[in-house]
Parts: structure tokens; C-alpha cells; sequence
């Protein structure tokens, strides 16, 4: 129980993907404007991460090790990762088309994430067991939702500051998330057990 | 001859991958606490994007337009793999300090970018000097910003120290100083871009 | 050339001689690099045995002898010369580190004196925890551990009540990981003794 929970700290708090990881950051500079979307984004992220990791770890455990073929990992992980975005694409458009509308915009994006490639190789080198593996993946989509929520908080208020012309946009954003970085490595060499 | 100059010398400069187009941010970020470091992934970046922009202009009309996103992924997944066997081979120090940003090297937004925007529409030279140009340019942004943060963080510039290490602000070398040192040399692009 | 029309056919074909082509390339690749990568793990390993324990004339990877130390596995590679025992490397890890696992190679001499030591892997904190491998070599102060005895010096950072050696900066976890590893390296050496001579 104590591993768990360790790793949904460790992976919401300690190693945050966007402060610590340097993952998922084209999302978090792009879709961070407005609270709304960053949510949106977040739970499309988790939803993508979630059954990307754990289709990734069976592929990984049943198909490659088998096989021989570890060496085939980012190019089977990447195909999985396309694949499996535009089959929830296609899927969610015909049974739930509401959630479909309120984060369809969004997955399109998602291939190119690289938080959702991270997630599943560092599932495989950190030799987690399958339980172990998806409680990673739904906690790191928590540390990447939460990022970019309060970074959005933070950046719709920014709109209203006056800025130096050249600091407008994404300089002063990336100032921010150093700061919020700094917050989050407050976190660091917390143990648990 | 003008005409591949500008090829070249667009991705180098005016539309330089990360200072302008702000692309690649991750690999950007996650790797540049040294100047080595940088300098390292932006070679290994380059050139899978030279190969990648090649292949992808060779068999461009081969390709059927809607198949063509997967067609490009598992080239550029390709080449990722290839560069990932060739360092484990001979340069495992590198596969330790880059560690999983080479098969992140996938995902960078710049590869599939330059393969969708000019190597499927464009001749083999010419992509060709586009991948080596942005390239060049990626390699040249990862190389500053790792220059800046090594030297603010340890005084010391691709090892060479400029100022004792006890000056040095560690925080650059740390998760924050990747964003605050990107952020300002940003801005100071945003600035020498806007007066000229 | 014409761009082929995207019918089912030939979108199917097309893909699969792209993944084809790049399976097969993929092959040819990981054949020619297979070798070299092995022997790249082998390389690290041997070298850093040879880096910290006393000249040896045998096989100290033939040799090795495994353990278990507070439920951490560690490995002996005893050093031989003329059929003596010299002393060893020794590899293990501890879990204690300020950002997960810190390994090392310890070296030491037949007494159980520390000759020298390698930190084969470590992932502290960059610019602290980091500088573990000069600074536990460096003779200022008491942070070396080289050339001293974990019997009669107390191996734990003199901030802890009776440590002996200098702990690193601002990474006073680091430090204490770094000289349990130590700790317990030496433990698994002297287990190796006992276990020889009996």
C-alpha cells in the first residue's frame, strides 16, 4: 500500500512532469490561457496517458521482452500512441458525443505530447508491475492537470498586467512557471516510508 | 543559389525552432543544464531531422496524403531508434546525461513539423538545407541557453571555469532555472527582433 | 511524379513498405550494434573494479560472491594476487538517497581500508548531491574516505553524533546515503572473509 502511495506523491508533487520532468510542455505553454481549457486538456491528457501507459506495459511485458525486440520500444510506442488517439477519437464522437465536444478539440494534440511517450518508456525503465504502472500513469496526468491549472490561473491574470512589449506572451509565462517550478521543489526530499 | 541560402539561413535565424517558432520545448528545457549537454542534443536532434526531411522528400509522392502522418511518425521513429543503438554503442556517457530525451526525440514537434511543412512538398536539396538549417538553429538555441545556465549556475563554461563555483547560482542549474533563463533570453530575442 | 491517390489499396501498401523497409533497416542496425553495446556494459563494470580494488591477478567477476546487507543486495568481487586475498570491489546501493537510488563501487584493501570508490549511478541533485564523487576524495577537512577504516573510523557525517567524515554541503542526505553505502559495502566484504574462511 505504501509503494502507492508513494508513487502518487512522488509523481503528482515531488517529480511534477512539467516542473521537474520538463514534460508535456508544448501543452502547458499552449492550452494554459483560460482555466476551461486547461481542464479540458488535463482530462483528455489523463484519459490518453492512462490506457497509453498500461497498453504500452502489456505490449512491452507479453510482446517485446518475449520477443527479443526491446530495441523496437519508442517506434511501437509512438504507433500505439497515435493509434489509440484516434480510436478514442472515433469512438467517443460515436458513443459520447458530449465528451467528445467538451475534449475533442484536444486529442489531435495529444500524439505529439511528449508526456504520454514519457510516461510509458519511464513506466518500463523504473520496472514497475502493471498495478504499480497505472497508478503512475493516473497520478503523473494529475501532477500534468494540476500544473496547468494553476498555470492558467496565473496566466489569465497576466493578461491584464501591463508588460514590456518583448516580455509579453510566452517570456513572461516561462518566468512564471520558473517561479511555480520553485514553489514545487519545496516538495523535494520528501520521503515517504 | 539565393533561393537555398534562404532555405538554410531561415531556420538558423528568423524562424529559429525555439526562439521564434517556440517549438521543441521540452528537449529544450530537460536538457540544457550544460552547455555540453546541449550542444550534444541539439546534434543528435539535427541529425535525425536531416535524415528524416531526406527520406521524407524522397518518397513523398509515394505516400498517400492520408496515410501520410503515420508514414512520417514511423520514419522519424526510425531514424530516433537508430541514433538511440549508435549511442548506447559508443557513447553511453551521452545515453546518461540525455537520458530519456533521445527516444523523446519522436515526439519533438519540430521533426513532424518540418516533415509536414516543407520535405512533403519540397525537392531533396532543399530539404535537405531545411533540416540542416533548423538544425543548426536548434542546436545553436540549446547551446546558449545551456551556456547561460552553466555559467550563471557554476561559473564554468563547457567545463572551463570563468568564476569560482561558490559565486554560481545552483538555481540555474536546477528544474526553475531552465524556465527563467528561457523566458529572458526569449524576451531578449522579442527585443533585438522588434527594433531591427 | 504524381502523388498516388489515397485509395484503400494503395494507403495500405504504401504504409506497409514504409514499416517494412524501417523494420528491416531497424534489424540490420541493432545486429551491427548488439556487440558493441554488450561489451560497453562489460567495459563499465571491469573498469571500475580495476579503478578501486588493489591489483589483482584473477577474475574478480568470475569470482563474485553475493549478499544481502539490511535486505539490499550487494556484490563481492574479491581481488587476488598470487592466490592471496588483496581485497575487493564491492557494488551495491542504497534506496536513501535524496532522489532515489545512489550506486557504488566501493574498493578495498585486504584490511578492510578503503581504497578508492566509484558512483556508478545516482540521480541527486544537480550541483549538490551530485559532487559526491570528488568530494568524498578530496583530503581538505575530514570529508575524504580513502584510506581510512569503517572499523576504526566512524563511517557517518559528523553532523550525525560520532560521524567522522565531512558531509557534503547543503546535501546532507546525499552524504548520509553515500557513507551507508559504504557501510554496508564494507559489512558485505567482511561477511565475504568469514564466509572464505570457513
Amino acid at each position: 500500500m505504501l509503494t502507492y502511495i508513494s508513487i502518487i506523491i512522488t509523481a503528482i508533487f515531488i517529480n511534477n512532469i512539467v516542473f521537474s520532468q520538463f514534460l508535456g510542455i508544448c501543452p502547458f505553454l499552449g492550452v494554459s490561457k483560460k482555466t476551461s481549457s486547461a481542464l479540458g486538456m488535463g482530462a483528455a491528457v489523463t484519459f490518453v496517458i492512462t490506457i497509453a501507459t498500461v497498453v504500452a506495459w502489456l505490449l512491452q511485458t507479453y510482446v517485446l521482452n518475449p520477443l527479443g525486440l526491446q530495441f523496437l520500444q519508442t517506434i511501437v510506442f509512438i504507433l500505439v500512441i497515435a493509434f489509440l488517439v484516434q480510436l478514442l477519437e472515433i469512438v467517443m464522437k460515436k458513443t459520447v458525443p458530449s465528451l467528445y465536444q467538451a475534449l475533442g478539440v484536444f486529442l489531435p494534440l495529444i500524439t505529439t505530447n511528449c508526456a504520454v511517450l514519457g510516461v510509458a518508456i519511464l513506466v518500463i525503465q523504473k520496472g514497475y508491475n502493471l498495478m504499480e504502472a497505472l497508478t503512475y500513469g493516473i497520478s503523473t496526468s494529475i501532477g500534468f492537470t494540476l500544473a496547468l491549472w494553476i498555470f492558467a490561473g496565473i496566466r489569465e491574470q497576466l493578461e491584464l498586467m501591463p508588460l514590456p512589449r518583448a516580455m509579453k506572451g510566452v517570456p513572461i509565462a516561462l518566468i512564471c512557471a520558473g517561479i511555480l517550478a520553485m514553489a514545487f521543489m519545496g516538495f523535494s526530499g520528501i520521503k515517504i516510508g | 543559389m539565393k533561393r537555398y541560402w534562404n532555405i538554410f539561413y531561415n531556420g538558423i535565424i528568423p524562424s529559429n525552432p525555439v526562439f521564434v517558432l517556440l517549438l521543441g520545448m521540452c528537449a529544450t528545457l530537460g536538457t540544457t543544464s550544460s552547455a555540453y549537454n546541449g550542444l550534444m542534443m541539439g546534434i543528435a536532434t539535427a541529425a535525425v531531422l536531416i535524415c528524416s526531411n531526406v527520406v521524407i522528400s524522397l518518397i513523398k509522392s509515394l505516400v498517400p496524403d492520408k496515410v501520410r502522418i503515420p508514414a512520417f511518425i514511423v520514419i522519424i521513429a526510425s531514424f530516433v531508434t537508430i541514433l538511440q543503438l549508435a549511442v548506447n554503442a559508443w557513447l553511453p556517457a551521452l545515453n546518461a546525461s540525455l537520458g530519456i530525451f533521445i527516444p523523446l526525440i519522436v515526439v519533438n514537434c519540430i521533426l513532424l513539423g518540418r516533415a509536414e511543412a516543407f520535405a512533403s512538398k519540397n525537392s531533396l536539396f532543399a530539404s535537405f538545407l531545411d533540416g540542416a538549417g533548423c538544425g543548426i538553429g536548434f542546436t545553436f538555441a540549446l547551446v546558449l541557453l545551456g551556456g547561460t545556465r552553466e555559467i550563471l549556475g557554476t561559473g564554468k563554461i563547457f567545463g572551463l571555469t570563468i568564476f569560482p563555483e561558490d559565486y554560481g547560482m545552483l538555481l540555474f542549474v536546477l528544474a526553475p532555472g531552465a524556465f527563467l533563463a528561457l523566458g529572458y533570453l526569449i524576451a531578449i530575442v522579442n527585443k533585438i527582433r522588434k527594433t531591427c | 511524379m504524381k502523388k498516388l491517390a489515397s485509395t484503400l489499396p494503395n494507403m495500405i501498401l504504401s504504409l506497409g513498405i514504409i514499416t517494412i523497409a524501417s523494420g528491416a533497416l531497424l534489424g540490420w542496425v541493432y545486429s551491427i550494434t548488439k556487440e558493441p553495446i554488450a561489451l560497453q556494459a562489460a567495459a563499465q563494470q571491469q573498469a571500475a573494479i580495476a579503478e578501486v580494488a588493489p591489483a589483482f591477478d584473477n577474475n574478480p567477476e568470475a569470482d563474485k560472491w553475493e549478499t544481502e546487507i539490511n535486505g539490499v543486495p550487494f556484490t563481492v568481487y574479491p581481488a587476488y594476487d598470487d592466490g592471496k586475498l588483496v581485497g575487493a570491489a564491492v557494488k551495491g546501493s542504497s534506496m536513501n538517497g535524496f532522489a532515489g537510488e545512489i550506486t557504488v563501487m566501493c574498493g578495498f584493501e585486504a584490511d578492510g581500508t578503503v581504497k578508492d570508490y566509484r558512483v556508478l549511478q545516482q540521480a541527486e541533485t544537480p550541483g549538490l548531491g551530485t559532487k559526491m564523487e570528488p568530494w568524498f576524495r578530496d583530503p581538505a577537512g575530514a570529508r575524504s574516505v580513502i584510506g581510512k577504516n569503517p572499523a576504526s573510523t566512524s563511517f557517518f557525517v559528523t553532523k550525525d553524533s560520532g560521524g567522522e567524515i565531512d558531509g557534503i554541503t547543503a546535501a546532507t542526505i546525499s552524504s548520509r546515503a553515500f557513507l551507508e553505502t559504504m557501510r554496508n559495502a564494507y559489512e558485505a566484504y567482511r561477511n565475504y572473509e568469514k564466509n572464505k574462511s570457513n
